[in-house]
Formats: C-alpha cells, structure tokens, sequence
C-alpha cells in the first residue's frame, strides 16, 4: 500500500485498503472557520447531538473575516465562540492567530499517519508532514462532531517524482502551478497526489505545505508527502509514527518533473491551470499586489519577499499588500526585521487574516483591476469585482512585480 | 427517485465563487442565499429556476472552496437535481448531504441543451432527455449514498440512525 492507503486503512481497522473501496474512518482532528462554522452549529443542533464526541480534538478558527468586517461577520464569530464555550472545546482561535492551516500546524493538531478532516478546501495543505488531510463540508463537519468517523473513497494516487535543483528565485509554488497547468483543473478528481523524489526531500517544510496546499486546484481529495526529519523537526515532535509507502505500492501513474529547467510560472485568469511562464505575460499591468494567504504567507515567503524588496520601491499607483499567514510567522517577520523591510518599500502590512484572498476584507478589487497574488485561486469574483483579474505566482514573482508596476520575472529585477 | 424538469446548462470548471460569490456567505438564511445563486455567471439565474429546474453541466462541476452554501444556494433556488461530466468532491459530498440529488453522465454538452425537458432516474442511474427523445447512461449512486437523499439529506439520515427523536 502507499501512504494514504495505510493511513486510511489503520483509521478504518483495517488490514488492507484499496482503491475504490469506501471505509469509514475515525478522525483525529476537525477544524471549522468562520465562514463553514456557523452552518456546522446550525447542522449540529439539528442533528440532534447533544455532546460533541472529543472537545480536544475539534479546532475553530476566526480567520476569514477577522477582525469581524461587518456586522453579520461579528455575529458569525460570535456563534462559533459561545458554542466552543458550552461544548468545552479548548481550541477556539480567535481573530489574530492566523489562517486556519497555519493554525492547525502550529497548534499541534497535524501528526504524521493522523487522519485530518475540515471545513475549508485546503485542508490537503497537511499533507506536507505525511497526514491524511482532506477538505469537507460544514455539514460533515458536524456529523464529525457528533461522531468523530467520516466516510472516505479510497482514491487512486498519482504519484510525481520531483528531481534536480530550483534556480535561484524559482520556488515550489511555480513548481505546483507548472503541475497544475499540465494535469488540469479536473485532471485528478477524486484522486491522491503523493509528491517524491530529491527535489521534495530537499524541500523546507514550506515549500511542501505549498505544494499540498494547491492539489485541490486540480481537484485532488488529497497531497501527501512522507514524512522525515525535516517535518519532524518543524511540528518539534519527540518522535512520530514515520508512516512510508511500500515500495511495491501501486499508482495509477508515476509523472516525473525536473526542476532544474522550470521558470517562474503565472496563472492567468480566470482559471488555476491556465499557467504560463512568467516570460508570456511579463508587460501585464498590475494594480495591486498581494502576498499571504495559506499557500504563500510563510516566513520564508515573508524573507523572499523582504529580500527583492530591500533598498527598493513599491511602483507609484501600485498596491503592495503582505498579509502573515499566523501570528508566529508575523512575530518571526518582525524580529527578523522583515516587517520594517517591507514597509519601507512601500508595503501595507495587515493581521493575519485570509483577507483578500477570498474576497472578504482587505483589499478588494474594483472593475478592470488586476491583481497579482501570491494566493491559490483566481475565479471570476474571487477577490472583488466581476471584471477584475487575478493572475496567481510565487511571493518572489509578486514581490519583483510590486517594484516595476508590471508582471515581472524576478530573476530580472536581480540582474 | 425519478425528478423531472427543464434544463439550464453550464460548461466546464462551474466553480463555487460562481455559484455562491463569497461576499454572501455572511448570510445564514437559505432563502437569501438562493437569491444570489449563479450570480457571477447569470444574474439571470434565481428567476428562471424558480420553477424548478434541472442543471446540466460539463466537467468539474463546483470546483474551489468547501463552501455548503453553494449546494445550499441551487437548492433554494430551485434546482431540482444536477447532471455533470464530473463534480469536485467536496461539492458533491455537500450536495448529497444537504440532500440536493448529483448525477455524473458523459457527455452532458453534446447530449442536453438548454432548455431540453429531462428526466432523472437516480436509482437505475440514466438520464431521459425527452425533448431529444434519447436515454443516456450515468452513474448510479452506491445505496448509502441513495438512503442519505431518501432521508432528505445527512442531518436527517443521522438522527435516524443515531435515533434522534
Ligand atoms: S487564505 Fe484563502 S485559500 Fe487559504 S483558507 Fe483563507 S480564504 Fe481559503
């Protein structure tokens, strides 16, 4: 069996999964937002539960509209903190801890072999420290809190081998969207990506959680990567269970990528696979700037973004805006000196929020604006009007763009 | 389960942002929500499904974000079952549980026009476009799956089994 499969087999009792089959599993963690919350309390009561089945391990976190942009979104936080008061439920995180995949990781809820389940889409983004984690639905989610077991398709894993060495200013998220533009916005339904190869185990812990965050793009249930010291040492575990793949596992297909000749990629709008290199659309220009969000708001984006930025400018007319995926990472930004960095190019620095990135708060586009973002979606609507357009790329992309007003490759700017 | 209904059809990639932009995911009222439904897309929409209808769709069918509210959304708006090429999982999890009928059938665009009055056979698992006179296979759904819709949706199904009075 690979990974996902062992992992899925031990939450359902199991001896042996395969493909196709559906298990019930048992959960070890459940996290819900303040967007998907609210309807899992309404679900809950109506299921008729009166006691969630574990408190310690069900985590809501206020991060999409936090603080509260309006008075419906306050009335939201508001349900979500009276219910995680009379069920007990110690993990309420509130406005100002971050975005709820940071959250989770930081907070101790992704171990290596868990099986993990949330009401957001980019619950896959636990992959990186070789969980089961997959998103759901806030009714779901409530049906997890009265149970703690969820039903699960075993799927069939693709599984990418990634070799050779990133060029300098190329980073793992040209990396997932070059993947992304060449498997296709529905090209793994349903399925497994499991992510190997030198290039990963060379990867810091940030780079794979990008890498995961964004299998869901191409409509994947789940990434996963096993896990190894590097992971180990992040989530600062004394010890784990190091779940791997046989090595006789089976895959319905094995891809194999080389970095060493990838570029900075761009997805334009309005779709997640229509990814080009950043030399097709460099001379597009760009209204705003964003780098946070759960795929890039990391301190090492943080630092990418800081290092391009040192001595320079924010171009007149354009809007750079950095929003630190969590708490930590903003306090770390901030003793590194990061944070003034960023500011004195010119940089608007909010709390750690997913903001923009969906749309909520903080930076909403108007009418034939275009944005550059460092986040993972760029729908029609996603982050304001209609007619605005959204072209995904890494924070080093983002960042070097910021400087000229145009989309611009960062090795350029370098040189 | 047979519904019965006009199609209103979609393409490829119908993601959730289209469906139910996030802007309204503040509000909590289904009814508000469905005023809204397919907005991005077709402001048009909450009208003409009003007297029910049937969405027939390509490829990926509600791809993007987790949100429940965008199954929620079709559902008070009037959308009776959808017929797709293929659903992101969430989205079809979602619709299932908050009992809105889903069905996977090839070749929905070349087969379904707008506008063309079908029938759904979820049990037996084939669509019957009755304006083209023409029965189409699709994917019957594992009885599980079945009992959740009888039930009228997960909620329902739970408290029966957890024997909720
Ligand atoms: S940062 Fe964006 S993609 Fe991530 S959880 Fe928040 S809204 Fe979703």
């Amino acid at each position: 069996m690979n990974i996902t499969e062992k992992i899925l087999a031990k939450a359902s009792n199991q001896k042996t999964v395969s493909p196709k089959e559906i298990v019930e599993a048992n959960v070890d963690a459940v996290m819900v937002n303040d967007l998907t919350g609210p309807l899992a309390v309404d679900s809950f009561r109506k299921i008729g539960a009166k006691k969630v089945w574990d408190p310690s391990k069900i985590a809501i976190v206020l991060d999409h509209l936090a603080p509260a942009s309006s008075e419906k979104a306050a009335e939201l936080h508001k349900i979500l903190r009276k219910f995680a008061e009379e069920q007990g439920i110690p993990g309420l995180y509130d406005v100002g801890e971050g975005v709820c995949h940071q959250v989770m990781v930081e907070k101790g809820y992704v171990k290596p072999g868990a099986l993990i389940v949330g009401a957001d889409s980019h619950t896959c983004t636990y992959g990186a420290f070789g969980a089961f984690s997959t998103g759901i639905g806030s009714t779901e989610a409530a049906a997890v809190f009265a149970t703690g077991k969820i039903w699960l398709r075993v799927p069939e894993t693709i599984r990418i081998d990634v070799v050779g060495l990133f060029h300098s200013y190329v980073t793992p998220k040209d990396l997932i969207l070059h993947i992304i533009g060449h498997i296709g916005a529905d090209g793994a339904i349903y399925k497994s990506i499991e992510f190997t190869g030198s290039a990963v185990r060379r990867m810091s812990v940030e780079g794979r959680m990008t890498l995961c965050n964004m299998v869901v793009e191409m409509g994947a249930k789940n990434g996963i990567i096993e896990p190894d010291e590097t992971a180990i040492k992040y989530l600062r575990l004394e010890s784990a269970e190091m779940v791997k793949s046989d090595p006789d596992a089976h895959y319905e297909k094995v891809l194999e990528i080389d970095v060493s000749s990838l570029e900075p990629q761009v997805a334009c709008p309005h779709s997640v696979d229509n990814v080009k290199p950043v030399s097709d659309v460099s001379d597009v220009e760009i209204d705003q700037a964003f780098i946070g969000s759960c795929t890039n708001g990391r301190i090492e984006d943080l630092r990418l973004a800081a290092q391009i930025l040192r001595g320079k400018n924010v171009k007149k007319g354009v809007r750079l805006l950095i929003i630190p995926a969590s708490r930590m990472v903003y306090l770390q930004a901030l003793r590194e000196g990061l944070i003034e960095t960023l500011m004195e190019a010119g940089a608007v620095v909010c709390n750690p929020t997913c903001g923009p990135c969906l749309g909520g708060h903080l930076g909403l586009l108007a009418e034939d604006e275009v944005c550059i973002s460092s986040s993972n979606r760029n729908f029609i609507g996603r982050m304001g009007s209609v007619k605005a357009k959204i072209y995904l790329a890494s924070p080093a992309t983002v960042a070097a763009s910021a400087v000229t007003g145009k989309i611009t490759d960062p090795r350029m700017l370098e040189a | 389960m047979i519904i019965s209904g006009k199609a209103v059809k979609f393409s490829d990639n119908v993601d959730t942002d289209v469906i139910i932009p996030s802007k309204y995911l503040v509000l909590l009222d289904p009814n508000e929500l469905a005023r809204h439904a397919m907005e991005g897309l077709d402001p048009g929409f909450y009208e003409k499904a009003r007297r029910g209808v049937i969405l027939a769709a390509g490829k990926n069918f509600g791809c993007g974000s987790s949100r429940e509210q965008a199954p929620i959304a079709l559902k008070y708006a009037g959308v009776k079952c959808v017929i797709a090429e293929s659903f992101a999982r969430i989205f079809y999890r979602n619709a299932i549980n908050i009992g809105l009928p889903v069905i996977e059938c090839e070749n929905v665009s070349g087969r379904i026009a707008d506008g063309d009055e079908l029938m759904v056979d979820l049990e037996n698992g084939f669509v019957k476009n009755l304006t083209k006179n023409a029965t189409f296979q699709a994917t019957k759904l594992p009885p599980f799956i079945m009992q959740i819709l009888k039930d009228g949706g997960l909620i329902e199904n739970l408290r029966r089994r957890l024997g909720v009075k």
